[in-house]
């Protein structure tokens, strides 16, 4: 017993990686996976010029060699400035051959800017071309286990007007936002197609975990190489395959929305090292008392934390499910 | 009643009907019965149905996460607008 309560103690040294090790095995599992099991001649991949896709990436060029890697580079016009400078550079800094698709004719084909904007003036009516907007969630607490919204936009005289999203609202942002990432997966399935390769997943664990992701969007792909490695084992493995520093340097952005959201806007406010040791305790039945020392919180915050990475996972469980059939 | 038109929507909207998966103390998110953008839609429900504005602050468990505590925030609400 007091063995067990041993090995319940939480040190943040449990999610140090073996990055040589780890890397052997992801690089072999890459190989098998799109040569053997999916009979396919390379991957593609999309870069975003954050830490998962370079990395991904990586990986691929690993396995595969630089020539059977394609990297996609999918900006539209709300994008970061830095995505598309970031992406170029992941592809030449791997040697692998990058095609850039400018997302924005295909959104505006779908009416996504018009009907986003209609949608915002809604809520919004000030709200006008030359404007950013973001949704904003609510921080949870112990008197309240769900999150609501606000829409935020900002004038481009740096005014900030912020109203709380009505669920239909919400929704239409949603199912809008999500075309984004249903469109950059059809181009990577396209130029699958076209080269006969297999489309690489780019999700990490939390993404995977909790559901953080679109379906048949940016959860979609053939193979998943990253899907069991916390964000600090991807940085990890980022500076050990030689990524650019602009790239393992580069804090996590959502770049979904056009007005750029702070670290205190994702995943309860907390810092990826701290949220890692979140997941990782509750995912392995550590007490919360064990990771909040580790980490410097409250034992009551790690717990309720612990409560909501459940019940996201549950909510979410949906996401990751495959068609429900009949029969088979 | 209201606690009726609260249970009518309730089961409508997230139970397809099955009344014997409601209790009217029953909590709707520990049951997942109801997630974030569900309880937004019940915001909205309340809004709309009983003409009540209901506040960021008010957004809480203790007034939202059961049939009967739905029933007892909206009766209060309509009180106080009504004094």
């Amino acid at each position: 017993m007091r063995n067990n309560e041993y090995m319940k103690e939480f040190s943040c040294d449990l999610l140090r990686l073996d990055c040589e090790r780890e890397t052997a095995r992801l690089t072999a599992f890459i190989s098998e996976a799109v040569g053997r099991r999916l009979r396919k001649q390379g991957a593609v991949v999309g870069i975003s010029g954050g830490i998962d896709s370079s990395v991904t990436a990586a990986l691929c060029v690993r396995a595969l060699g630089a020539e059977k890697v394609l990297g996609l580079l999918m900006p539209e016009k709300d994008s970061h400035p830095d995505t598309l400078k970031l992406s170029r550079l992941v592809g030449e800094s791997l040697g692998i051959k990058t095609i850039y698709r400018d997302l924005t004719p295909v959104l505006n084909g779908l009416g996504f800017y018009d009907e986003m904007t209609a949608c915002i003036q809604q809520i919004i009516p000030e709200y006008s071309s030359g404007w950013k907007w973001k949704i904003s969630a609510s921080d949870i607490r112990n008197e309240r286990l769900f999150t609501f919204f606000w829409l935020v936009v900002q004038s481009p005289q740096g005014e900030i007007v912020k109203k709380r999203l009505p669920a239909d609202s919400l929704l239409q942002i949603i199912a809008l936002s999500n075309f984004k990432q249903r469109t950059r997966k059809m181009l990577e399935y396209h130029y699958a197609d076209r080269f006969n390769y297999a489309v690489a997943g780019t999700s990490n664990l939390l993404e995977s975990d909790q559901g953080f992701f679109v379906k048949l969007g940016d959860g979609a792909g053939d193979f998943k190489p990253i899907a069991h490695l916390y964000k600090t084992q991807i940085y990890q493995l980022g500076k050990y395959l030689g990524l650019p520093e602009a790239i393992t340097e580069r804090k996590p952005t959502a770049d979904i929305h056009p007005l750029s959201q702070g670290q205190d806007e994702f995943f309860f406010g907390l810092p990826y090292e701290q949220l890692d040791a979140c997941l990782y305790g509750e995912k392995n039945g550590i007490p919360a008392e064990s990771v909040a020392r580790a980490i410097g919180l409250e034992a009551d915050r790690v717990s309720l934390i612990y409560r909501q990475l459940a019940h996201r996972r549950l909510i979410n469980e949906y996401l990751s499910l495959p068609p429900l059939y009949p029969e088979r | 009643m209201v606690r009726d038109e609260v249970k009518k929507f309730i089961l409508e909207k997230f139970l397809f009907n099955c009344s014997d998966q409601l209790d009217d103390d029953m909590s709707l998110i520990e049951t997942n019965t109801v997630d974030s953008v569900g309880m937004l839609e019940i915001v909205s429900f309340i809004e709309n149905n009983f003409k009540i504005k209901v506040e960021d602050e008010e957004l809480t468990a203790e007034n939202l996460d059961s049939i009967n505590r739905i029933a007892r925030f909206i009766e209060r609400k309509l009180e106080a607008q009504a004094k």
